[in-house]
């Protein structure tokens, strides 16, 4: 039952490089924890769904149905189309911080789970990599429900909704990632209640999703400015309605500048977290 | 032959807390090395710090030949853990968790229902292959455990407390699984707090207290220095058994509180005015609360 000799080649590479650490991300890992997520997907995807694309879905018959009977038309569209373009990015923020929040807390605190994947030939940075982007990949398909279900209220079909799914890929990396980053700063589950109310709530309500940012006051004006969100539904609306401008890479960069870098700040608070 | 593991003056410390205090540890391919220790005495930080999972703060750790924390991946490609604390998933089947593994270590997607069948095998599971976790006995459930950390063949397995909490029967099963382990010249470290289990499965134990090693070798070795090679055990009313403990200290008599009596240790070689008694072979409990003078279950 002994394992094969370790591969001399690897092993000379390895001491070529000196101490640094052969083969980060590898995709091998990756896919082994993606592969777990997957089995549990597999058994719990009619909750998971369910969640995850019947609340956007209510806001946007809520306020489409009910506050479309009141504004008729924002800007150069019409209510319907404005906010289920807006609610895309309420179903992949939704989809996306409270997986990142909650999962990898759950994961890490209660099951030990994270304590079995990281004593396996897999790093930290791999591993909450893989968990972000498995994710991510979820909340670009959720978001998606808005868009299908706005088609049958009057909502035009274009070419341009297929990159909704990679922008709520873009948009939920981010915010899963800023999940993951909370969870390794909470001390118990009940502090994600503060991120709810005081940051996610806000945040989704301000991001241009039910009515304009123009309409607010200049400085909360640019505070949504800085809200991801904000870019992306900016970005949906744009691509969704075929209405393409130069602003639109701004905010595609905003959004991948966001990832990248609440990414990194979450591998980075989870290894203080997971390694003693 | 370079050992599976040499660690060298390492010293981990939780803020105020040392809880690995500057250990040398070597221990040799193929063998079954037992780390026994009370509760807090560094097994378990040991244990996580040659997955990496922990970092020392000094000294030098190899393991397979890689020097950690640099090359822990490579390590624990070829090594195997088993837990103290269940972590495994609960709603998920044997078959899927051994699924999961066998893609963590990097098994070839060809291999890998054969590597499944087999860990299954190994831990007696076949017939629960498709169960859940969280419908699997207790027994079943540590089983599992090993066979997740057997799934790509390791050259090394770690097992932290393997059969801590179950019941008499169960641990018999841990157990011949662990010798059958050994037999196919797989390197074993366990830490663990029972002496018997020490005793049965090691070829080598190491006693660690307060963070070091205090006494290594087989446990025959280990009961005839620290101990000799008889005990003699008296039982009496308590006046009687302090005016003995006086006895023995003015004596030089080495002894310990042994229950409801007092123990007498290399008793082969007490003179005449040894009290009378119960005389038995000494044997590694003996050693190890002569060793750390603390009592273990």
């Amino acid at each position: 039952m002994i394992a094969d000799p370790v591969d001399s080649a690897a092993e000379a590479r390895a001491s070529a490089l000196g101490a640094g650490r052969v083969g980060r991300l590898e995709p091998a890992a990756i896919a082994g924890v993606i592969s777990r997520d997957v089995v549990i997907f597999k058994r719990y995807w009619r909750s998971t769904t369910f969640s995850s694309v019947v609340q956007p879905v209510i806001y946007l018959l809520a306020f489409g149905l009910g506050f479309g009977s009141l504004v008729k038309v924002v800007g150069h569209m019409s209510y319907v189309q404005y906010v289920a373009t807006g609610v895309v990015a309420t179903a992949v923020l939704f989809s996306s911080t409270f997986p990142g929040m909650f999962n990898t807390f759950i994961r890490w605190q209660f099951q030990r789970t994270y304590d079995a994947l990281l004593a396996a030939p897999v790093d930290v940075e791999e591993l909450i990599t893989a968990e972000i982007l498995w994710v991510s990949l979820r909340a670009g398909v959720y978001g998606l429900a808005p868009l299908i279900v706005g088609l049958a209220f009057g909502l035009t079909p274009e070419p341009g909704m297929l990159l909704v799914a990679p922008i709520g890929l873009a948009t939920g990396f981010g915010f899963c990632a800023f999940g993951v980053l909370i969870a390794g700063i909470a001390k118990t589950i009940d502090n994600f209640n503060y991120i709810t109310s005081a940051v996610l709530t806000p945040m989704f309500l301000v991001a241009g999703t039910f009515f304009p940012i123009s309409r607010l006051p200049a400085g909360l004006r640019t505070i949504a400015k800085f809200n991801p969100l904000y870019h992306c539904v900016q970005l949906v609306r744009d691509v969704s309605l075929q209405s393409f401008q130069v602003a639109d890479l701004l905010h595609l960069g905003v959004l991948l500048a966001f990832g990248a870098v609440v990414w990194r700040l979450a591998i980075w608070r989870m290894r203080t977290r997971l390694i003693d | 032959m370079p050992g599976a593991i040499e660690l060298t003056g390492v010293v981990k410390r939780f803020g105020e807390i040392v809880a690995v205090a500057g250990l040398d540890l070597e221990v040799p391919a193929g063998v079954c090395f037992g780390l026994l220790g009370p509760n807090g005495a560094g097994k378990s930080t040991t244990m996580r710090l040659l997955t990496a999972q922990a970092i020392a703060d000094e000294g030098t750790i190899r393991v397979l030949g890689y020097r950690l924390p640099a090359e822990s991946k490579q390590a624990r490609m070829a090594m195997g853990v088993v837990p103290q604390l269940d972590n495994l998933d609960v709603e998920l089947t044997c078959r899927q968790i051994l699924g999961v593994f066998s893609r963590l270590y990097r098994v070839p997607a060809a291999e890998r229902r054969g590597a499944i069948d087999r860990a299954l095998r190994i831990a007696n599971l076949e017939a629960r292959a498709d169960t859940i976790v969280k419908e699997l006995s207790g027994g079943m459930r540590r089983r599992l455990l090993v066979a997740r950390g057997l799934i790509h063949r390791p050259q090394l397995v770690l097992l932290d407390e393997p059969t801590v909490g179950l019941d008499p029967q169960v641990r018999q099963e841990l157990w011949s699984l662990i010798d059958s382990l050994r037999a196919d010249g797989v390197t074993v470290l366990m830490s663990t707090h029972y002496i018997e289990e020490a005793e049965r499965l090691a070829d080598t134990v190491a006693v660690m207290s307060g963070g070091r090693v205090i006494a290594q070798g087989t446990p025959a070795d280990l009961v005839h220095t620290h101990v000799g090679r008889e005990v003699l055990e008296v039982y009496g009313p308590a006046a009687e058994l302090s005016e003995l403990e006086q006895l023995a200290s003015s004596r030089g008599w080495r002894q310990r509180r042994s229950g409801p009596a007092i123990a007498l240790l290399g008793a082969e070689s007490l003179d005449d005015a040894a009290p009378q008694g119960v005389r038995r072979p000494a044997n590694l409990e003996d050693a190890f609360v002569a060793l750390t003078g603390q009592e273990i279950e």
